[in-house]
């Protein structure tokens, strides 16, 4: 199974975005995702740097993908949609039903923020021109078990294996909100936030994440321990999403496990100590999302 | 009876037959109903039609001019799809005016074996830009789109402007803070959400527990409010609870309100919206007919004087009443709520 960086969901500093895409060139990952995907008032990128952290990427080997936004609002946001649509270059991840309108037939990646429930959906998507699809996040392994018993073939798989889920978006900025700031006055607050914002339960349990529009689990899922059931059921790639500080070090946990370098156990221990929570796998399972399973 | 059709439809929730007939009675131009299964996102004990019921429906509405809608506007689950195709066959018999439908596969099945049948993409499709709407228009040929509640007014206006498929609007009821179709919160929390099993923050997981300063709402383990004596205890929806966030506790997501445009009728109206939809199958017939009866006044009035339209005080003291967490937000219509 082939290692994605899946797009970065936070907001950081234009250097620090830089600084992270030159250390993850030196790692692992086979697939790297990129471009901003939750708010179109971010732009410490602009489209150009995003375009030349893909150059860079695929010179040093990886697969780059471009993500679109996932929620499309405004006039402008469908038409920074369309032109990345209309790119030759690069391969598209569509997160709306839209960008696949816009792709207009050429080949894409189905990111997991559109609704593929079941196999009728999935050739809907794969004769729209899907070449890879990318499993809702709070789907079961029974149920991409069967959807798989069904999978158009040429059709690969990624699942989401690694970082805090976004789990909802909404017109609301619920990170400015917290200042009493409105959405169109937000200086900018996610960058005071390289992990989000943690919203806790009033008796002190962590229990969701803010992240701009973007509402995000606490705890961070982790399907270290189900990478061979993933395998024997046909799984193509794992998806690892990006965290502020050693992401490095996930990618090389990941890899050594899926190299059989590294045992499960040991694995888990050192994911401990490099997320920003704990985990979680309850998806997987057919469980409350943060549900902590035993493989 | 109007012998042409309305330009501006009010659409109205049916979640039984005496529902359905309050509607109709005062007012309503469409109703919509689910079946009692698991193929409509409102599948709760005592709701919902049965096979007469739907029959008798349908008879009752069309003898007065009416319409009838079908949800069907969940998503079928990996090796599901027999239930729902088959009451897309039951729905393309018994003569719905249109069925609801959110689940691409399912859209791909109506539109190849029962092409006369009128589809509408559920607010579940989550299609909020007109890109999206092109696309189910594309490849299923749908004819009208139910805008997720994250739109401001000029973004409605905007998209309704730039598609050749009818939009309606949600106009009033209980508000999701998150865009339609896009909220895995619940699952998260409970392991049940909309897209999964058509319920959200589900009764199943809610827990109360008084301690001896507070009444406690949790799902499963998850404390979503806590209520002082005298507070009122709401339904622990799980994005309208109050958090700790940066040492404040809030509202962090969302307070308990309901949507309410009737102060933005006229420029829904003027806009080209096809119709206003009133959430609340969930609901009594009562409320059904209370809220159909200020919202056909309000429509008649925007039409027959757009320009003298005002908010009647009865209007809002009705809807008050019935109002959750008794509080009012034009949502995201208004630019500064997001």
């Amino acid at each position: 199974m082939k290692i994605a960086l899946g797009p970065l969901q936070y907001y950081w500093p234009r250097a620090a975005v830089l600084a992270f895409y030159e250390a993850m060139a030196a790692t692992a990952v086979d697939i790297v995702y990129l471009g901003e995907t939750v708010c179109s008032r971010r732009h410490e990128l602009r489209p150009s740097d995003w375009l030349a952290l893909a150059d860079m990427l695929a010179a040093a080997g990886k697969d780059v993908v471009l993500s679109t936004q996932v929620l499309i609002e405004s006039p402008s946001d469908l038409a920074a949609l369309r032109r990345l649509a209309a790119n030759e270059r690069w391969p598209v991840e569509a997160n709306d039903m839209g960008a696949i309108h816009a792709l207009d037939g050429r080949p894409f990646v189905a990111g997991p923020h559109l609704n593929v429930y079941n196999a009728a959906t999935l050739g809907v998507l794969a004769r729209a021109g899907a070449t890879r699809w990318v499993m809702p996040l709070e789907m079961t392994a029974a149920s991409l078990a069967a959807m798989l018993a069904d999978v158009p073939s040429g059709l690969q798989t990624e699942v989401f294996a690694y970082g805090r889920l976004p789990l909802a978006f909404s017109a609301r900025c619920f990170t400015a909100r917290h200042r009493n700031l409105p959405k169109d006055d937000c200086r900018f607050s996610c960058l005071d936030h390289p992990d989000g914002l943690a919203l806790d339960t009033q008796d002190g349990q962590p229990f969701l994440v803010l992240n701009g529009i973007q509402t995000q689990s606490a705890k961070v899922y982790n399907l270290v321990g189900e990478l061979d059931a993933m395998r024997t059921l046909g799984v193509d790639v794992v998806r690892l999403s990006p965290q502020s500080t050693g992401m490095a070090d996930v990618v090389a946990t990941l890899h050594a496990v899926l190299d059989g370098r590294l045992d499960v156990r040991s694995a888990r221990g050192r994911l401990a100590a490099l997320a920003p929570a704990a985990a979680c796998n309850g998806f997987w399972h057919g469980r409350p999302g943060l549900d902590e399973v035993a493989a | 009876m109007t012998s042409t059709p309305p330009s501006f439809e009010l659409v109205c929730p049916a979640g039984s037959l005496p529902a359905l007939k309050a509607a109709v009675d005062h007012g309503a131009d469409c109703v919509y109903l689910g079946f009692r299964d698991a193929t409509n996102a409102r599948n709760f004990a005592g709701l919902n039609f049965s096979e007469e019921a739907i029959v008798e429906g349908i008879r009752y509405a069309h003898a007065r001019g009416r319409k009838v809608f079908l949800a069907l506007n969940t998503y079928p689950q990996p090796g599901g799809d027999g239930l729902w195709r088959q009451a897309l066959d039951r729905a393309a018999t018994q003569g719905v005016d249109a069925v609801i439908l959110a689940d691409p596969g399912l859209m791909d099945y109506a539109a190849r074996v029962h092409p006369q049948l009128r589809l509408h993409l559920s607010v579940q499709g989550s299609a909020t830009n007109v890109d999206a709407i092109a696309f189910y228009h594309r490849h299923f040929g749908i004819q009208r789109a139910v805008l997720p509640r994250v739109l401001s007014l000029p973004q409605v206006e905007h998209a309704i402007a730039h598609t050749p498929v009818e939009i309606e609007v949600f106009g009033f009821g209980s508000l999701c803070v998150m865009a339609e179709g896009r909220c895995q919160l619940s699952s998260y929390a409970t392991g049940e959400s909309p897209n999964t099993h058509g319920v959200c923050s589900p009764a199943k997981a809610v827990r109360w527990q008084r301690t001896p300063r507070a009444l406690e709402a949790r799902l499963n383990d998850v404390l979503v409010d806590r209520y002082a004596d005298g507070e009122q205890a709401g339904y622990p929806t799980l994005c309208k609870g109050r958090f700790d966030v940066g040492g404040d506790t809030y509202y962090a997501i969302e307070e308990p309100a309901s949507l309410n445009t009737l102060a933005i009728l006229p420029q829904l109206m003027a806009a080209g919206a096809r119709a206003v939809k009133i959430e609340g199958r969930q609901r009594s017939p009562a409320y059904v007919a209370q809220v159909t009866r200020v919202w056909r006044a309000a429509i008649d009035a925007c039409r027959a004087q757009a320009r003298r339209y005002t908010v009647q005080r009865d209007w809002m003291a009705v809807l008050d009443n019935v109002a959750e967490g008794s509080q009012h937000t034009l949502g995201a219509y208004h630019r500064p709520w997001k």
